[in-house]
């Protein structure tokens, strides 16, 4: 075989495969969307769920993914961006970084479950939180910090030196240099990638099985003092989001209309990590553009 | 008078300068805690099994058989380390060539669709939750096999085909980066000796970039063999080592998700579930020092 023919043989097939894997891929997106728009509605969206019958929403479910990513959120940002802050400007490179740098990047592979098992051993039991929004939340920040820690770190990276240098050259602190100086310049790509990780997040359900809980109390969605039991707002009661919610139907269903619920809730996932994408993308474009003074 | 209010701003900027730092700290101190009681907490319990309980090493490890109530239980776990490892080296090697194939589409082929469009799907479909992978599992391909193979459709190779459609986007995205680091003069000083493409794909840019390529495999693998819900959802989780590919089988982490919530804390039933967590974690361990050892590869 001449080496045209074999260019040739090569190149088809690996223009075959690209076009295999963009049908599967459409084929995927498309299936779960085609499946279940159909049956989101506004009834399904805001109703409880039923255990037996037909016709169950997703309202609880859906109200307690946003609550938990908000609560997620506030814990993780902060502690993210001073982690990063730290690990880009204030740690010395020698062993001691290295070693750390290695410990983020262990705790960034391990596997949900263990994060979850993790969690159900010290926030549940050891603090005592129980099964809660709380103990959930705080296990999704162990999931997420490693990678909030990446992108604080490639934000402020990306930050010219003479930017900061010109900083500390007019006698600014090193915090303030960094405080007023690169976070708003680093603040684009900080933004996109810590939306990004919120989608993440959305539709994490292992490390929720067993510290968010499997269940939700009945909600009294006109009751909103944080206090009370079965007030949404109350961070210490257990909660079932979105992602946990399409896996328990699909492994014990009992509801009639267990597969459609299934399809419905798992296109609002679709959907909602989707929204985050292209929110993730235009904020993105538009704070680059508002901070270069590009067009 | 001027002197002390710039005495004040000095200090003013030393105390700031101080909180920033110690903030910075603090929050970093917090992290390597949390990773280091991770690794206590998992540990100290998953050993306890041993030595508490006094299960036997070689029981666990080689025992085929899982009996954990009754009087006289038996904690078999072989069959669970074979389903993890099967279902995720089989994922992997499925999805390898096939995400390959895409980066080299994406990057030397027609460079302009790949970043237009083929991207931003790859990087969106990295971006579908787990559990949404495993229910199109349940209601397309295990209906499936069960069609065209014999046996249910749950098994090794529904838990495997799940699987790479879910590693694809995180090995494609890596594979296509580390294509796209490479120097241009490699490949035109191919083109210059007269090469056609696919020599030159074959010959010099799969070589050079080959650690990079498979720093992307064993991350996809990694991600696969920690992978729980979608793997629970397709796997059948039946506790015995399969005889075919379409046999329920399960893993590691299907009988961790599936068990967790039915045991007593401090049971040895409980306890030889942290076993199974530890291995979990010690195979994450050697996943991140494999990628470690091909990233100091590519950089040679």
């Amino acid at each position: 075989m001449n080496a045209k023919t074999a260019d040739k043989i090569a190149t088809t097939v690996i223009i075959a495969i690209a076009s295999i894997i963009v049908l599967i891929m459409a084929g995927l997106l498309g299936f779960i969307l085609f499946r279940g728009v159909g049956h989101i509605s506004f009834h399904f969206l805001t109703s409880a769920p039923q255990s037996i019958n037909a016709g169950g929403g997703i309202g609880p479910q859906l109200f307690n993914s946003l609550f938990l990513l908000f609560l997620t959120m506030i814990i993780t940002i902060p502690l993210g961006l001073g982690a990063g802050i730290y690990m880009s400007q204030y740690a010395k490179p020698g062993k001691v970084t290295n070693f750390i740098r290695l410990i983020v990047e262990v705790l960034s592979s391990f596997p949900s479950i263990v994060v979850g098992l993790f969690g159900l051993l010290v926030f549940v039991n050891m603090f005592d939180f129980g099964f809660s929004l709380f103990s959930g939340a705080l296990a999704l920040t162990v999931f997420n910090l490693p990678l909030m820690v990446r992108i604080t770190e490639q934000g402020l990276a990306g930050v010219p030196l003479p930017q900061k240098e010109a900083s500390l050259a007019l006698g600014l602190s090193k915090w303030k240099t960094i405080k007023s100086v690169m976070l708003p310049i680093a603040m684009p790509t900080i933004l996109t990638g810590t939306i990004l990780s919120a989608g993440r997040v959305f539709g994490e359900a292992a490390a929720l099985l067993f510290t968010a809980g499997m269940s939700s109390p009945r909600l009294d969605f006109s009751d909103w003092n944080p206090l009370n039991p079965t007030s949404p707002l109350n961070p210490f009661r257990p909660a079932e989001t979105l992602a946990v919610h399409i896996w328990k139907i699909n492994a014990e269903g009992l509801a009639l209309d267990a597969a459609e619920i299934a399809a419905g809730a798992s296109a609002v996932l679709i959907i909602t990590v989707l929204l985050f994408n292209v929110c993730a993308r235009l904020l993105g474009k538009w704070l680059h553009r508002k901070f270069t003074a590009g067009k | 008078m001027a002197q002390s209010g710039q005495k004040n701003k000095l200090q003013h900027h030393i105390i700031e300068e101080w909180r920033g730092k110690i903030f910075a700290s603090i929050c970093i101190f917090l992290l390597i805690i949390t990773i280091f009681s991770m690794v206590y907490f998992v540990s100290s319990k998953g050993v306890s099994t041993f030595i508490t309980n006094g299960v036997s090493l070689k029981e666990v490890f080689t025992g085929i058989e899982w009996m954990p109530e009754g009087d006289n239980p038996i904690f078999g776990a072989l069959p669970f380390i074979f389903g993890s490892f099967s279902t995720s080296i089989l994922a992997a090697l499925i999805a390898a060539p096939l995400s390959i194939c895409a980066a080299l589409f994406m990057v030397e082929i027609m460079p302009k669709v790949g970043k237009k469009y083929m991207q931003p799907v790859i990087e969106l479909l990295a971006g579908i939750p787990s559990v949404v992978y495993g229910f199109v599992g349940l209601s397309v391909i295990v209906p499936f096999y069960r069609n065209v193979f014999p046996g249910q459709g749950l098994g090794i190779a529904a838990g495997a085909t799940v699987l790479s459609i879910m590693i694809l986007p995180t090995i494609t995205s890596i594979a296509s980066d580390a294509l796209s680091a490479l120097p241009s003069g490699l490949k035109e000083a191919s083109y210059a000796l007269g090469a056609t493409r696919w020599q030159t794909l074959y010959r010099t840019v799969l070589p050079t970039t080959m650690p990079s390529l498979l720093t992307g495999v064993v991350l996809g693998m990694a991600r696969a063999f920690g992978e729980a819900l979608a793997v629970q959802m397709v796997i059948g989780n039946a506790p015995h080592i399969p005889s075919s590919l379409f046999e329920s089988t399960s893993t590691l982490t299907s009988v961790i998700t599936l068990s967790m919530g039915n045991t007593v804390t401090g049971s040895v039933q409980n306890n030889i579930l942290w076993t199974l967590a530890l291995i979990l974690m010690l195979m994450t361990f050697i996943f991140v020092f494999l990628v470690r050892w091909l990233e100091r590869r590519a950089r040679r």
